[in-house]
């Protein structure tokens, strides 16, 4: 009975499918005269088979007409004549808007990606460059310089010019650039410091995706240079701990009275070297001494909490290292190698701690990571002093089994003397 | 007082009955008689690791969440488990190397020959009971190197055609390796293969006792031309004795690897964690696997790795039964053979030190 009635379902199905068929083939025959013709022009009015096959919109479904009318199905000048609604080339200043159109329309968005944000358009028209473009600049970004156009790839894409490996240097082809900055009297520098920066090393070497880029810090849509009261929390997105001790530290209140902008007096903003201990005490490289003064209670301060954070961490390497020897020795040390991992968070902690300015949370952290290092470095100790119990064992060992050997050997000789006798 | 007691057994189980055939067994001396000791020492280090591995058993728990840190207890806090451990491992290790070492001395002093075929072919199935020691108890601490080299092995075993799949089943006690293949693995290593092994120790020893020990061809040619040249020593007490001694030498041997060289633990074992880079099995593995690295992935229209389980199979089964094959010609059949003996030692020797060398 099932059998019967599975194979009237399979024969009821086939016209359903052959119509998908011709469907399909209809679909794929579709012809496309923009591209036909545009991909033998030369550029900037090129567009390639390539490019067209890998833009997303054309991967959703959208054609050239969606962006700049006309028909594509018909021939020639045919598909760009005004009747069938041809726009032509896009002016730079209405960009953002032809954009907008569907970018800002949640409901429409929703049917290709309901998770994908519409409000880019909005943001846009409050950042440097939508107001710029607003005021008739068209020398500032609109949405195809960072995205790009035909072969327009998504964010996610590592190939797309905004994904967050390569938004520095779609962001460095116009600021880096002193003749295309020139009149907006800002530095064009950002990029080359950037690429010095820990922030650039830990996404391009080391392939972390968190770490910031320009638009983390300065947003993509609405980009605008964060003000000098605002910079603390844009670091404090990632860096919540040291902005909350920050906060409540003593240079918040003076920073604001100097007018200075806080993480970055210290850090700087685009060069952010990799923070080092030296940036602490009255070194050649401390910052501290760039404002404290030699007799002044600051300076007094920033040299004990370098001298401070130096001893723990000469506690944590000497631990390290009595651990190694033990370990290269053979000896089973992981449980106190596991300690070490908290006396190393604790560093850390002491490192953040920094950023409170308060010399006894200092000391309390301080103090805390120094009791785990003493612990490892007396269980090192230990497991050194075992090591040298267990060579004395085996030394005493190995001269019973010689006697033992030379006393086996001078017996086979006796008795074998005595059977050959 | 010894004379006391060896009379009462006597009186009750006729002692000296018993002992005759060890009173009268005599060893033959010859420039290669040394290879006779290697036998003797797999033996002692088989005892070494009954005795290490019941101590070890007294603290060891074998489940995936308390295998890892029974084995850290043991190495820092049981008196002397560290020792115990380290000499568990080193003993196991040098096991499989004197018997592979005895197998080839065999071999090589054609010591196969009719009658002793048996005698070889159940030595021969003693080393693939060892191999399945190491392979069984390198799981047991449930560290990272042993979990992933688990992995590949048995991913390796699933290659064989037909029966592949099940094998990895049985083997694995499941699709993946988990806590059940620990359980497994711990039953195999501890009650199974000890049993299979033991019993089969026996029989071969008690072969060997039947057929006395082999002169090879070469210097029973030159006794046989000149018999006033062949010489023999008693086996008790005088190659015993001996043998003895070779035992203390491994003893002192395996105590300096203990306590200068300790068998270390890593890390513990996590499934979810990525397999870490190079991973290899243990050395006498290792010809294998390089040598099923190296394999294309396809040679004609036959899977590479499958091609190469299969002649390592078909290897292992010409080797187990090579004594039958020396009886298809006089001296070009053992010829033959003794080729063959030298090219694998070659081929095992230069593929285990590539396989450490490759990356």
């Amino acid at each position: 009975m099932d059998t019967w009635r599975n194979k009237r379902l399979a024969r009821g199905a086939w016209p359903f499918l052959a119509a998908l068929l011709i469907a399909g083939l209809a679909r794929a025959e579709q012809p496309n005269s923009c591209v036909e013709c545009h991909s033998a022009l030369d550029p900037p009015q090129q567009v390639t088979q390539e490019q067209f096959a890998q833009d997303i919109h054309t991967q959703k479904g959208l054609t050239c007409a969606s962006c700049h009318g006309g028909d594509p199905t018909k021939s020639d000048l045919d598909a760009m004549s005004k009747s069938a609604g041809f726009r032509g080339k896009p002016a730079r200043k209405d960009i953002p808007a032809l954009c907008g159109k569907c970018h800002s329309d949640a409901a429409y968005m929703r049917q290709y990606n309901p998770s994908l944000r519409t409000d880019q358009f909005a943001q846009y028209q409050t950042s440097v460059h939508g107001k710029l473009l607003a005021k008739g600049d068209t020398k500032v970004a609109v949405c195809i310089d960072c995205h790009g156009v035909h072969g327009l790839r998504p964010a996610s894409d590592t190939r797309s010019k905004v994904h967050p490996t390569n938004v520095a240097q779609t962001c460095s082809r116009c600021h880096a650039d002193p003749a295309h900055m020139k009149g907006y009297s800002i530095p064009t520098d950002q990029y080359a410091g950037y690429s010095a920066s820990v922030h650039h090393e830990a996404l391009a070497v080391r392939g972390d995706l968190s770490a910031p880029t320009c638009t983390t810090c300065h947003g993509n849509h609405g980009a605008a240079p964060p003000g000098v009261g605002t910079v603390q929390n844009v670091c404090a997105t990632c860096h919540v701990f040291q902005a909350q001790l920050f906060e409540k530290s003593p240079h918040k209140a003076a920073f604001q009275a100097a007018s200075l902008p806080g993480c970055v007096t210290c850090h700087s903003n685009h060069r952010i070297a990799h923070p080092t201990d030296a940036l602490l005490g009255t070194g050649a490289q401390s910052v501290c001494t760039n404002c404290h003064t030699s007799g002044d209670a600051g300076y007094e301060v920033a040299d004990q909490f370098q001298q401070q954070i130096a001893h723990f961490e000469t506690a944590v390497s000497n631990s390290d290292e009595i651990l190694n020897r033990a370990e290269s020795d053979g000896m089973e040390v992981s449980q106190p190698r596991l300690e070490q991992d908290q006396a190393r968070d604790a560093l850390t902690k002491a490192r953040v701690t920094v950023h409170s300015f308060n010399m006894v949370r200092l000391q309390a952290d301080i103090l805390a990571g120094l009791k785990i290092t003493d612990k490892t470095y007396q269980d090192g100790k230990a497991a050194l002093s075992e090591r040298d119990y267990r060579r004395k064992g085996l030394g005493i060992s190995v001269f019973f089994i010689v006697v033992v050997l030379i006393g086996l050997r001078l017996y086979i000789r006796r008795i074998e003397r005595g059977q050959s006798a | 007082m010894l004379m006391r007691v060896r009379n009462w057994l006597d009186e009750r189980f006729g002692w000296d009955e018993l002992t005759a055939p060890l009173r009268h067994k005599t060893v033959p001396m010859h420039k290669l008689s040394y290879w006779y000791f290697l036998g003797g020492i797999t033996l002692f280090l088989f005892v070494i690791q009954v005795c290490t591995g019941i101590l070890l058993l007294l603290y060891y728990r074998a489940t995936a969440n308390e295998a890892f840190e029974s084995v850290q207890y043991i190495m820092t806090r049981v008196q002397f488990g560290w020792l115990v451990r380290s000499i568990h491992s080193w003993a196991a290790n040098l096991m499989v190397f004197t018997a592979i070492a005895h197998m080839f001395s065999v071999l090589f002093l054609r010591a196969y020959r009719k009658p002793r075929e048996l005698t070889w072919v159940s030595g021969m199935i003693l080393l693939f009971l060892v191999m399945g020691f190491g392979f069984s108890g390198y799981l047991l601490p449930w560290n990272t190197l042993a979990f992933f080299a688990t992995k590949v092995g048995t991913e390796i075993a699933g290659q064989v055609p037909l029966i592949g799949k099940h094998l990895v089943i049985f083997l694995r006690g499941g699709e993946e390796v988990t806590g059940a293949t620990l359980t497994r693995f711990f039953g195999f290593h501890v009650a199974v293969l000890p049993g299979i092994t033991t019993l089969l120790l026996l029989l071969h020893l008690a072969m060997v006792q039947k057929f006395g020990i082999s002169v090879p061809p070469g210097v029973e040619e030159q006794w046989k031309a000149n018999p006033a040249q062949a010489r023999a020593m008693k086996f008790f007490p005088n190659f015993a004795l001996r043998e003895l001694m070779a035992w203390y030498i491994a003893l002192g041997v395996l105590g300096a690897l203990a306590a200068l060289s300790p068998w270390g633990l890593g890390t513990k074992a996590d499934p979810f964690a990525p397999a870490p880079a190079g991973i290899k099995p243990e050395w006498y593995f290792l010809f294998m696997f390089q040598t099923l690295k190296l394999i294309p992935a396809k040679i004609g229209p036959i899977d590479g790795e499958i091609l190469g389980i299969l002649v390592f199979s078909l290897a292992g089964a010409i080797w187990l039964l090579l004594p039958f094959f020396g009886g298809l010609g006089r001296g070009r059949a053992h010829r033959w053979i003794l080729g063959l003996g030298f090219f694998a030692v070659a081929y095992m020797v230069t593929m285990t030190v590539y396989g450490y060398v490759a990356k």
